[in-house]
């Protein structure tokens, strides 16, 4: 008896279209990302350099994007202390190992990746919470050394533990927070009323 | 031998090797919900467990246990059915259990490290030997190495054997997906201090895993399973499966790009994640067709009542968690404000026990009937099958309700931490603060205790099922007469 099955029942004209629909995708992607790379490189379009902690960072909205976005500003050295290209990276560097090594991710959001049991940490530099840019870095600083004595659960009974973080460990990590609230979120999060600077 | 005892002379090679990562799989399975049982407790009671087990480590074994066991559960699936479907004993056997022991000492280790050491300084020290910090692939450096390696192990049996026997659609696809499981793992193995690009790759492990190559995985055990449980015609499942990958395949791989919006990359991810994530539930759809379609020709006359009511479990879930719940915050619009709350969890929740969960189960009872002698598993079980019937209705009643729990805790922080308040430390927190949000959490550990009820007396049953059964299995009808006569 013929196959009575037409032509889009057929197994054989499936196992075409997967196998060209999956490597055509496939090339898409590779595509994309040799398009996307250059933009996400540190000091490409939308990821700032690491000496980007050497200067003043805000959050502004674009009237013609209709979103936020990250402005660049004048020197302000992190710790008061200007960074090298090598320096700065370095820091930042440091700063990420000890967030991963401190499993941060498992509580808070980077990027709005991770738990949510604790605050999105992508514009934390420029949160309101720290008062003023010039108590800003020895605020971080102490919260992160101690943060059951200097944490805020504005009304919440939750804190953070206290990890065995050093004051040069907390340097470093409010680095990489001050690298990370300069990246282009496309806008995320919105309506962010950052710290007066 | 008492009639109806676990016997692993029922077994084939693959089989016997398949038991024992079931056996592992259903012990991580159980470390999954009580440490999700303890997270969950944490939302309500803070200082439960304060500075002992902190939540991002009750959390984090939480899902990296969940990520292993069902792992587990497609290794020993494909090692359970691999003989049957290719008609050759598994090559590479002795091999293959080195590996599976391997593997079981590596997770101990790891688990040990995680609940004992728990934290290391930021060094690469600590990313190769303690924590590596990213979410779900916390596993230390050397663990992936021992992953990778097992799979390449895995991918050598599967093809092997399927070329000393006879290549079929299912094993084709197989092959063909385990290259892609193998490879993508490779992508997320490297330290850079650039967030944007870890977080790129990332996605493609975690993405690239979860929303194509192991939905492609699944896809195949569904595809073996509706075989065995219904009698469902080869070519029908076979052509199914090809269907299923034409769609998995082509919206789940750019679909990576909803995971695109918001991690510093160019903003034409917000258009191409938006658009082929929005099409990702249609795969989902065809299954559930699929699935139905066959129990329907089939009468629903199934030789494992509780393999195929969690197949018909796996369809829906799949349907539902990945596919509506995934839908209804893909689109940027909505994710700008939902990205990073409650609904990412609630989403969480429902698809991997809907697509995953579900399906593992299905096989481990059918893995428990060929190990008893391939005893009767249909009608008039002991007790009208109770024990099934109930873990089947606490554990997919207490998983929609914990999505929904959650779902509910996602917009309360989605209106007032993201929309009203924007985001800040003070925005979160009066969003956590909220009684919407503190009952919600409520409502999800109750509906998380009923879970892992469920889930307490789903293990009593796999042990007991078949138990002292003399009947043999019922024999699935092959075609029923309307079926024949036009096939």
């Amino acid at each position: 008896m013929a196959n009575p099955d037409p032509w889009w029942a057929r197994e054989k004209f499936w196992r075409t279209a997967a196998i060209v629909i999956t490597g055509g995708m496939a090339v898409a992607l590779i595509f994309l990302t040799f398009d996307t790379y250059p933009a996400i490189e540190a000091g490409g379009s939308k990821v700032p350099p690491y000496t980007v902690i050497n200067k003043r960072i805000g959050y502004q909205y674009d009237s013609d994007l209709k979103r936020q976005v990250p402005v660049i500003g004048g020197e302000a050295p992190l710790f008061g202390e200007k960074r090298s290209p090598a320096e700065a990276r370095a820091m930042v560097s440091k700063g990420k190992k000890i967030v991963q090594g401190r499993n941060c991710m498992d509580c808070h959001t980077l990027l709005g990746n991770g738990a949510y049991y604790a605050p999105d940490l992508t514009k934390s530099w420029l949160d309101p919470a720290w008062g003023s840019p010039a108590a800003r870095e020895s605020m971080m600083v102490s919260f992160l050394q101690d943060p059951p004595k200097y944490g805020r659960g504005y009304g919440s009974d939750r804190r953070m533990p206290d990890l065995g973080i050093s004051e040069q460990e907390a340097r470093s990590v409010v680095a990489f927070l001050k690298w990370m609230s300069a990246i282009d979120t496309n806008g995320f999060p919105a309506n962010f009323p950052t710290i007066r600077q | 031998m008492a009639e109806g005892a676990l016997d692993t002379s029922n077994l084939n090679g693959g089989q016997k090797l398949a038991v024992k990562y079931f056996t592992v799989a259903v012990i991580l399975f159980v470390a999954q919900i009580v440490f999700g049982v303890l997270a969950a407790q944490q939302y309500i009671t803070p200082s439960f467990l304060f500075e002992t087990l902190n939540f991002n480590v009750t959390r984090l074994i939480h899902i990296d246990a969940m990520i292993v066991w069902m792992l587990f559960g497609f290794l020993g699936a494909t090692y359970w059915m691999l003989e049957e479907e290719s008609g050759s004993p598994v090559v590479g056997l002795g091999l293959a259990n080195l590996v599976f022991w391997v593997l079981t000492v590596a997770v101990t280790i790891v688990v040990l490290v995680f609940l004992f050491i728990q934290y290391g300084p930021g060094t690469q020290f600590t990313i190769w030997f303690i924590n590596e910090g990213r979410e779900y692939v916390e596993a230390p450096r050397w663990a992936d190495i021992g992953i990778v390696a097992g799979l390449v192990v895995f991918f050598y049996n599967v093809v092997a054997t399927f070329m000393n026997g006879r290549w079929t659609g299912i094993g084709g696809v197989l092959a063909l997906d385990l290259i892609a499981l193998g490879g993508i793992y490779v992508a997320g193995m490297f330290y850079t201090a650039n967030l944007s690009i870890d977080q790129f790759w990332w996605w493609w492990v975690i993405h690239l895993w979860v929303e194509a190559t192991w939905e492609v995985l699944v896809g195949c055990l569904v595809a073996w399973g509706l075989m065995k449980t219904l009698a469902v015609r080869r070519s029908i499942v076979t052509t199914w499966l090809y269907i299923e990958v034409a769609l998995m395949f082509g919206a789940g791989i750019l679909g990576l790009g909803h995971h695109y919006f918001w991690i510093g990359t160019p903003d034409y991810w917000l258009w191409i994640g938006g658009f082929f994530s929005a099409l990702e539930p249609i795969p989902l759809v065809a299954m559930v067709v699929h699935a139905i379609y066959d129990s329907g020709v089939h009468r629903l006359k199934s030789a494992n009542h509780p393999a195929l009511a969690w197949f018909i479990a796996q369809a829906f879930g799949n349907f539902l968690g990945a596919g509506v719940w995934g839908f209804m915050q893909t689109l940027p619009q909505v994710n700008l404000f939902t990205h990073g709350t409650q609904w990412s969890a609630s989403h969480g929740h429902l698809a991997f026990f809907g697509a995953y969960a579900t399906i593992n189960i299905a096989i481990f009872y059918l893995a428990v009937q060929q190990w008893r002698g391939n005893v009767w598993m249909g009608r008039d079980l002991p007790g009208n099958g109770w024990k099934w019937k109930w873990s089947l209705g606490l554990i997919n009643g207490g998983m929609l309700g914990m999505g929904v729990a959650m779902l509910i805790a996602g917009y309360v922080e989605s209106f007032i931490e993201r929309a009203q308040l924007g985001s800040t430390w003070q925005a979160y927190f009066a969003a956590q603060t909220h009684p919407w949000f503190t009952s919600a959490m409520w409502w999800r550990q109750v509906f998380g205790v009923m879970t892992a009820a469920g889930v307490f007396l789903l293990v009593w049953d796999l042990a007991t099922i078949g138990r002292g059964e003399t009947r043999a299995a019922e024999k699935p009808t092959a075609e029923p007469a309307g079926e024949a006569a036009t096939a």
